[in-house]
C-alpha cells in the first residue's frame, strides 16, 4: 500500500495526475471526434455522391485501421506537416507539437469516425414524417434541426454515445507510446522504477475501470433525461 | 511522395501481416471457445456462477488491451512461482502471452453476444423440440447453438474486425506485426504517410475481406 502513498515516497499523487490526464484527453478527444462528425454526418447523409463518398472514405479508413497505426501517423507525421505548412510562410524552424494535442487529434480523429456513424444511424431513425411535419408547420431550416430533429436524435444516439465514449476512454491508454503520461504511462514509469509490474498495471485496470463504471452511471442518468416522454 | 519507399516496404509488410493472421486466428479460435463457455454460464440460473461470468466480461470490456497485454506479459512473470512451473515456457513468449491477452479479451466481448443471441431465441422453438420428445442435450446443441450463431453473426463480424485492430498492439510487447514493422519503417525512413498508406491499405484490405465473408455467410444462412 506504501507504494500509493501520496507525496515523494509513494506514486499516489502522479497516478492521481495521470488519471486527470486521461480525463483530459478523452474528453478533448471526443469533443474534437463530435467536431468531426458535425463536417462529415451531413455528407454521409447528402444526396450528392460524391460528398457521400468522402464521408464513406473518412468513416471506412479510420474504423478499419487500427488505432495504433493512426497514432503512429500522427506522432511522427504530426510535426512535419506542421512544418511543411510552415514552410510555405517562410518559418523554417524545427516545430515540436505537444503530446496532448497529437494525442487528442489522433483519438479525437478515430473517435469521431464512430460518432459520424452513430448520428447518422439516429438521424436516419427518425421517422419522415417529422421532417414533413415541420415543414408543412413553416417551421424554419434552423429551428427544424435544433428544435425538432435534435432533441430526438439524442434520445436514440445517447445509448450509442456512451459506447463511443467507453471505446475512446480505451483508446487513451494507446497515447502513452508517444509519451504523454496518463494512467498507462504512469504506471510504466512506475513498474520500471519499482520493479513491480503486476501491481502498478492491475492498479491501472483498477483505475479504468474505475472510469468506465462512474461515466456509465452518469450516462445513464443522461439516458433518462432524454428519454422524458417516452 | 515517396513511391520508391511505398515499392520496398511492401513486402517487408506483406510478411508481417502473416504474423499479423496468425495472432487474429488463434486468438479468435480460443476466443469463440471461452465465449462460448462463458455464455452457457451467463445463462445459469446459479447466481455465484452468473455474477462470475458477468465479472469476467465486466473487467475485460472495462479495461484497455493494452492493460491486459501488460499485465499478462510484463506482470505475470515477476511471480516467482510461475517461473518454476511448466507454464512460464508459454508465458516468456511475448507471442503467446499476446495470444493469451487477446483470447481472453475476445472472449468476453465474444460471450456478450453469444449470450444475447441465446436470449433472443423465441421460447416457442425451445418447446416446440420439446413437445416432439427430443432430448434437451439435443434441443441445445442442435437447436439452439445453431439459431444463436445464425443469429449473433453480424455482431462478431464486427468483433473479428475489432480484433484484427486489436493485433496491432502486439507490436508494444515486441512482436513485429503488420503495425510493429510500419512503425520501424516508419522510424527509421521519417516517412510516415507512404507507410501508413501500404500498412492501413493491407489493414484495410483485410477488413474488407472479413466484413465480405461475414455477408456472404449472412445471406448464406439467412431463415427467409
Amino acid at each position: 500500500m506504501e507504494l500509493l502513498a501520496f507525496g515523494k515516497t509513494g506514486w499516489g499523487d502522479e497516478l492521481f495526475y495521470a488519471t486527470l490526464m486521461t480525463i483530459a484527453v478523452s474528453v478533448t478527444a471526443m469533443l474534437v471526434g463530435f467536431i468531426f462528425a458535425l463536417i462529415f454526418t451531413p455528407l454521409k447523409l447528402s444526396k450528392y455522391k460524391s460528398l457521400n463518398l468522402i464521408g464513406n472514405f473518412y468513416t471506412t479508413v479510420i474504423r478499419g485501421v487500427p488505432e495504433l497505426l493512426v497514432i503512429y501517423l500522427f506522432f511522427f507525421g504530426g510535426s512535419g506537416a506542421i512544418m511543411y505548412v510552415a514552410s510555405i510562410f517562410g518559418y523554417y524552424e524545427y516545430i515540436e507539437i505537444n503530446a496532448f494535442i497529437t494525442g487528442s487529434m489522433a483519438i479525437g480523429i478515430i473517435s469521431g469516425a464512430y460518432s459520424t456513424e452513430v448520428f447518422r444511424g439516429a438521424i436516419q431513425s427518425i421517422d419522415k414524417g417529422q421532417f414533413e411535419a415541420a415543414k408543412v408547420l413553416g417551421i424554419n431550416k434552423y429551428g427544424q434541426f435544433y428544435k425538432i430533429i435534435l432533441p430526438q436524435m439524442l434520445r436514440l444516439a445517447i445509448p450509442n454515445l456512451s459506447n463511443v465514449w467507453q471505446i475512446t476512454l480505451k483508446d487513451t491508454s494507446l497515447i502513452s507510446v508517444t509519451g504523454l503520461v496518463e494512467i498507462m504511462r504512469q504506471s510504466y514509469i512506475a513498474a520500471g522504477s519499482t520493479r513491480d509490474p503486476l501491481f502498478f498495471y492491475s492498479f491501472a485496470a483498477v483505475l479504468y475501470l474505475l472510469l468506465t463504471y462512474v461515466s456509465m452511471k452518469l450516462i445513464n442518468k443522461l439516458e433518462v433525461r432524454y428519454s422524458r416522454g417516452y | 511522395m515517396d513511391f520508391d519507399l511505398m515499392i520496398t516496404s511492401f513486402p517487408k509488410l506483406l510478411g508481417a501481416t502473416v504474423i499479423t493472421l496468425k495472432l487474429l486466428s488463434a486468438s479468435l479460435f480460443f476466443g469463440l471457445f471461452l465465449g462460448l463457455f462463458f455464455a452457457i454460464l451467463r445463462l445459469n440460473n446459479n447466481i455465484f456462477i452468473n455474477k462470475f461470468a458477468y465479472g469476467y466480461s465486466y473487467i475485460f470490456r472495462g479495461t484497455p488491451l493494452l492493460v491486459q497485454i501488460f499485465i499478462i506479459y510484463f506482470g505475470l512473470g515477476q511471480i516467482e512461482y510461475l517461473r518454476t512451473t511448466f507454464l512460464w515456457i508459454i508465458l516468456k513468449e511475448p507471442y503467446w502471452c499476446a495470444i493469451i491477452a487477446f483470447t481472453l479479451n475476445t472472449g468476453a466481448y465474444t460471450s456478450e453476444i453469444l449470450r444475447s443471441a441465446f436470449q433472443t431465441i423465441k421460447p416457442g422453438i425451445i418447446e416446440a423440440g420439446k413437445s416432439l420428445g427430443i432430448s434437451n442435450k439435443i434441443i441445445f446443441y442442435k437447436i439452439q447453438i445453431p439459431i444463436a450463431i445464425r443469429q449473433s453473426l453480424p455482431a462478431y463480424g464486427n468483433e473479428i474486425i475489432l480484433m484484427m485492430k486489436g493485433t496491432s498492439l502486439a507490436s508494444t510487447v515486441t512482436l513485429m506485426d503488420l503495425t510493429g514493422v510500419a512503425k520501424y519503417i516508419i522510424s527509421t525512413t521519417f516517412k510516415p504517410i507512404e507507410v501508413f498508406i501500404v500498412a492501413g491499405g493491407i489493414y484495410l484490405f483485410m477488413t474488407f475481406i472479413i466484413h465480405n465473408v461475414i455477408k456472404y455467410l449472412e445471406k448464406k444462412y439467412s431463415f427467409q
